[in-house]
């Protein structure tokens, strides 16, 4: 039997990030699991809203929290709903553990929820990360049971951005300043994972709407970095990430007189490639960033092993990386 | 009417308790309203544990016969001793008097002083009834075993061995690694007078290994440890060495002949490397090396024997045929000095450590600077070759963080700024610190800041956020940028540098709870090993006869580990010399008719005390072990387990006491003695 998670997809998912909601919608089954979207959802208020009204805030999102909590599905009694957005799930987690830690603000909050004829209990849904539930519950090894095309010879670079493991209001399921997990699902999809030492840094956000200048310098940080590493591909699990990332770079090559080239794609896409998935129901081709040439890379052949550079005859031992870490490009 | 004659004291301690009891009216009434419960004398006094106070309880009991008494004064943890002493001398079985506390648990948590005087004279009331039932009870007296265990050969160890050896008795010391030495012998230079580690530890090695008292038994662990202070039976593996002690002349030709290379992780903390058949380092102390079976070509796959080909010695010193021995002893004291371990860096995967070839940790770079270190002292880069033109030390790391470890591992602020101090003596590299806080507290310690102050060494304020990389602005191509909120200037900082030093936290040993339980002492829930008594009583542990020394009992430098080796080797020698210990015969005993032989009692003694008898399927209590702390006697679902001063009559009696004065009004019923649960 499938696992049955409510499915919170959020604004940007039907729109801006359709092919992340494609994608995620085409390898569920193989993942054997199911999404139950939350009937009549509505915006989770994104970042703004909270810096307005802080009630209405709450309650816009606690109303999708009492929505899911309605919902039959499995995991027992505490429901448990996905959101891909790292946005939505920040926003879904905070309003839960917020409720939670103040009654005050929780009774308020379903004093307006009352007026729709809802109410929520704190902590009766689970909210979790897409990310999340591939590598922990569904697993690394039975994805790599699925895989029939293993991306062998494109070198990915890992994004998290800021808010998944951050701050951890229900538990955080990764390291907060180096997290390890889009890392090691990368490396079992036959890819070549690269450090990527700012995985964890800052996309820029909505600064590209406030203060453009900034944003730029952040999305340049990232760029170069993955350049850097000649990463052909960044890879990501949030639509303001890759929003900001693949809208901007023209921008950025031109503020910059750079000449960045790197298709920003969701995970899930690359999840599809390799678990054979016909690429038209991936949503490629939405990127800004043409994702063509570097997916053409993608050879049947594992790439040869880099070679170590010959450390010379003086050169102290490396020390190990912890079990279970991975270290890259070997 | 009670057939006692019982004494009651109350005392003033100053305005400690008569500030908010009415001390006086406490004892006049005890006078006057306990007379037919046995109380034929009450009185009050400024300091009852003065001699003038003591005095007067015992000429009470001298000149009034009395039979019982009770002091309402402070908690028991405080005079129990002296007050029992005082009627010892008059002649009373000192388990015959009771203190029940009226400051700690009356005077110094309440504020009103009518209420407070009304519980004062419900507690003493209380303590009337309990010590009615008290019996009088002698002290266990147990023999003492000339003989001490240590176990860990660090410095702690190796002071406490020297210590009793030198007094005449013998020690078994016990390291599970091939030499003694411990942390200390891997280091150059130790703080703050930065002399030579090895010069001022191996005369130390030296002399233990040579003493005529001293049992060395080194790749050796103890597996059991039965019986109790006094005579503790001690059950050691001594691992096969395959080296024959008694021929091995520790010439080092088998270590030369070896063709194969190991990772050292422990002794060079993985930064060098040693054979299969090996020596840790030169001064190792004993001599002989010992083969590694995980690593050794022979013991892998059969062939080789380089080692005993070449051994000059004869008959061959090299024995493949060796095997663990099993050997047992006894001793009348342990002391354990095992010592610490460092924090795992790569918990902090924003340092970079084992992912950026440049971030060494606090051990490497000691290996760095030692002469016999894998760079013959000399401190470059991971590649072996280059100096640093720039080094970081990041201060903190695991430690202070609750993350992590919220504990401040004491050494590091020390071992910072000696390796400042190192990097610049030897290299002329700028050195940037990242502190929290310096913590220089003792002795010629603030003056050693100073001098890497005018060495020139940077400091900045502030935890660092991440080393990285990623360069971003000009200059930092190449290097490792250690990203830091500078929180005296208030502002972010990047400062790239060629190599980061990580001084990681001191953790307890990653086995110390399964030590612990093999010598039946407690942990503290970070692992350290707990003291007795934090202040008063810093090496004894909760178990009569098992002493602690060093680093174990949580992060300490090289001087306070010798002087708590030291302190625990006086407590031991002076044990010694009594020949013989008085135990407090406050312990639980089992009532064999009611005991079912459940078993739930048997894990729950926190000192070893309780074992099973399976012939007679019922659970037995080693009366010199018990320490009469009640867990198993609240555990017993048949109430088949009692503590004497602490019996189930006793202890409702008391309760009845307390609350004889609330329901006076009302009929009581005197406490049913079988109350205890089915
Ligand atoms: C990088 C660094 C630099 C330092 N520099 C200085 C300095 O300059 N000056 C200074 O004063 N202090 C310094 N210190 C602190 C110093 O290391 C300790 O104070 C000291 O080593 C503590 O000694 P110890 O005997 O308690 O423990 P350890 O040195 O850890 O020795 C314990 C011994 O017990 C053995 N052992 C452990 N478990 C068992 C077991 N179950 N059975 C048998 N044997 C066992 C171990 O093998 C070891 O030999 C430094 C620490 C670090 C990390």
């Amino acid at each position: 039997m499938s696992a049955k998670y409510g499915y919170y997809p959020g604004c940007s998912l039907e729109r801006n990030a359709i092919a992340y909601h494609q994608s995620a919608v085409a390898v569920a089954p193989v993942l054997d699991i199911e999404f139950v979207e939350l009937d009549d959802w509505n915006c989770c208020g994104a970042t703004e809203y909270i810096a307005i009204d802080v009630l209405p805030a709450y309650a816009l999102v606690a109303r999708n929290l009492a929505i899911a909590s309605r919902q039959k599905l499995s995991g027992g009694n505490q429901n448990q709903v996905v959101a891909p957005c790292s946005a939505c799930f920040l926003n879904l987690s905070k309003v839960d553990k917020y409720m939670s830690d103040a009654p005050r603000l929780a009774a308020n909050v379903n004093t307006a929820l009352a007026a729709g004829g809802l109410s929520y209990k704190p902590g009766s849904v689970r909210v979790r990360h897409l990310l999340d539930i591939v590598v922990n519950d569904v697993g690394y090894d039975a994805i790599a049971a699925k895989v029939q095309k293993p991306l062998y010879g494109l070198r990915i670079a890992p994004y998290y951005g800021c808010l998944i493991v951050r701050p951890g209001f229900q538990g955080a399921f990764d390291d907060p300043e180096y997290p390890m997990s889009l890392d090691r699902l990368m490396g079992t999809l036959g890819t070549t994972v690269v450090d990527f030492p700012v995985k964890a840094h800052c996309c820029g956000g909505h600064m590209t709407q406030i203060s453009e200048q900034v944003a730029l310098e952040l999305i340049r940080q990232l760029l170069q970095n993955a350049a850097e590493y000649e990463a052909d591909a960044i890879v990501t699990l949030c639509p303001m990430c890759q929003l900001n990332l693949d809208g901007y770079q023209e921008a950025v090559n031109r503020h910059y007189g750079t000449k960045y080239h790197i298709p920003i794609l969701y995970f899930t896409q690359l999840m599809g490639l390799a678990f054979g998935l016909p690429a038209a129901t991936l949503g490629f081709g939405k990127e800004f960033v043409d994702a063509a040439a570097a997916l053409n890379k993608i050879g049947v052949q594992p790439p040869p092993k880099p070679k170590k550079e010959r450390a010379g005859k003086e050169a102290l031992p490396m020390p190990e990386m912890a079990a279970g870490g991975l270290s890259h490009e070997s | 009417m009670s057939p006692e004659r019982i004494g009651v004291y109350v005392c003033h301690c100053g305005s400690n308790i008569a500030a908010t009891v009415d001390v006086e009216e406490v004892a006049l009434w005890a006078s006057e309203e306990l007379g037919d419960r046995g109380v034929v004398v009450a009185r009050d006094y400024q300091f009852m544990c003065s001699s003038l106070g003591q005095e007067l309880i015992e000429a009470d009991i001298k000149e009034q016969g009395l039979t019982r008494v009770v002091v309402a004064a402070c908690s028991p943890h405080l005079h129990e001793r002296t007050f029992r002493t005082a009627c010892k001398r008059a002649g009373l079985n000192p388990f015959l008097c009771e203190l029940v506390s009226i400051r700690e648990q009356v005077s110094w948590v309440h504020t009103d002083r009518a209420a407070a005087t009304e519980k004062a004279m419900a507690v003493v009331s209380g303590g009337v009834e309990r010590v009615t039932l008290h019996q009088p009870l002698e002290p266990l007296h147990v023999p003492i075993h000339p003989a001490t265990l240590i176990v860990g050969g660090g410095i702690a160890g190796i002071q406490a061995a020297l210590e009793i050896a030198d007094s005449g008795y013998p020690v078994y010391l016990v390291e599970r690694e091939p030499s003694i030495g411990g942390h200390m012998a891997q280091f150059d230079k130790t703080f703050p007078t930065l002399d030579c580690s090895a010069c001022i530890l191996t005369p130390k090695m030296v002399d233990v290994g040579g003493h005529p008292n001293v049992t060395l038994l080194t790749w050796s662990e103890v597996e059991r440890v039965d019986g109790y202070v006094g005579s503790f039976t001690v059950t050691v593996r001594k691992k096969a060495r395959y080296v024959d002690e008694s021929v091995c002349t520790g010439c080092g030709i088998c270590t030369e002949k070896c063709p194969v290379r190991v990772l050292d992780n422990t002794y060079e903390a993985g930064l060098g490397y040693r054979k299969a058949v090996y020596r840790p380092f030169a001064q190792a102390v004993p001599k002989y090396p010992v083969i590694d079976r995980e690593n050794c070509t022979y013991f892998q796959r059969g062939k080789c024997k380089a080692c005993q080909l070449f051994c000059p010695t004869h008959p061959k010193a090299i024995d493949f045929e060796q095997k663990d021995e099993i050997l047992q002893f006894q001793v009348g004291n342990i002391i354990l000095a095992t010592g610490y371990d460092l924090f795992d860096c790569r918990r902090i995967p924003q340092y970079g450590y084992a992912r950026l070839a440049n971030v060494f940790t606090s051990l490497e770079f000691e290996r760095l600077c030692n002469a016999a270190g894998p760079t013959g002292g000399k401190i470059v880069l991971r590649d072996g070759v280059t100096e640093p033109a720039t080094v970081g030390i990041i201060h903190c790391v695991g430690s202070r963080d609750h993350n992590y470890n919220p504990y401040c591992s004491n050494i590091c602020c020390m071992q910072s700024l000696k390796f400042g101090h190192l990097v610049k003596e030897r290299t002329g590299a700028e050195v940037f610190n990242f502190y929290i806080d310096i913590r220089t507290a003792f002795k010629d310690y603030d003056e050693f800041y100073q001098r890497v102050l005018e060495d020139g060494v940077h400091f900045v304020r502030g935890r660092v956020a991440e080393v990285t990389d990623a360069a971003r602005l000009p200059g930092e191509e190449g290097k490792l940028i250690i990203q830091v909120e500078d929180t005296l200037l208030g502002k972010q900082r990047r400062i790239p540098v060629d190599m980061v030093v990580l001084s990681a936290a001191l953790q307890p040993r990653q086995d110390s709870t399964e030590v612990a339980y093999t010598f039946g002492i407690a942990c503290s829930a970070n692992g350290w090993f707990i003291e007795k008594h934090p202040k008063l009583d810093p090496v004894a542990t909760m178990t009569e006869g098992i002493f602690i020394a060093g680093a174990c009992q949580g992060p300490k430098d090289i001087p306070a580990s010798v002087a708590q080796g030291a302190a625990a080797a006086a407590r031991v020698l002076g044990r010694i010399h009594q020949k013989e210990l008085a135990l407090e015969p406050v312990r639980a005993s089992i009532i064999a008719e009611r005991c079912s032989g459940c078993r739930i009692c048997n894990n729950l003694c926190p000192f070893n005390a309780i074992s099973y008898d399976t012939a007679r399927m019922i659970t037995e209590i080693n009366p010199a072990l018990c320490q009469g702390c009640g867990t198993c006697v609240a555990a017993c679902p048949s109430g088949a387990i009692t503590g004497t001063q602490f019996s189930n009559e006793q202890v409702l009696a008391q309760l009845y006491g307390l609350l004889l004065l609330n329901v006076s009004s009302g009929p009581v019923q005197q406490p049913q003695p079988a109350l205890v649960p089915a």
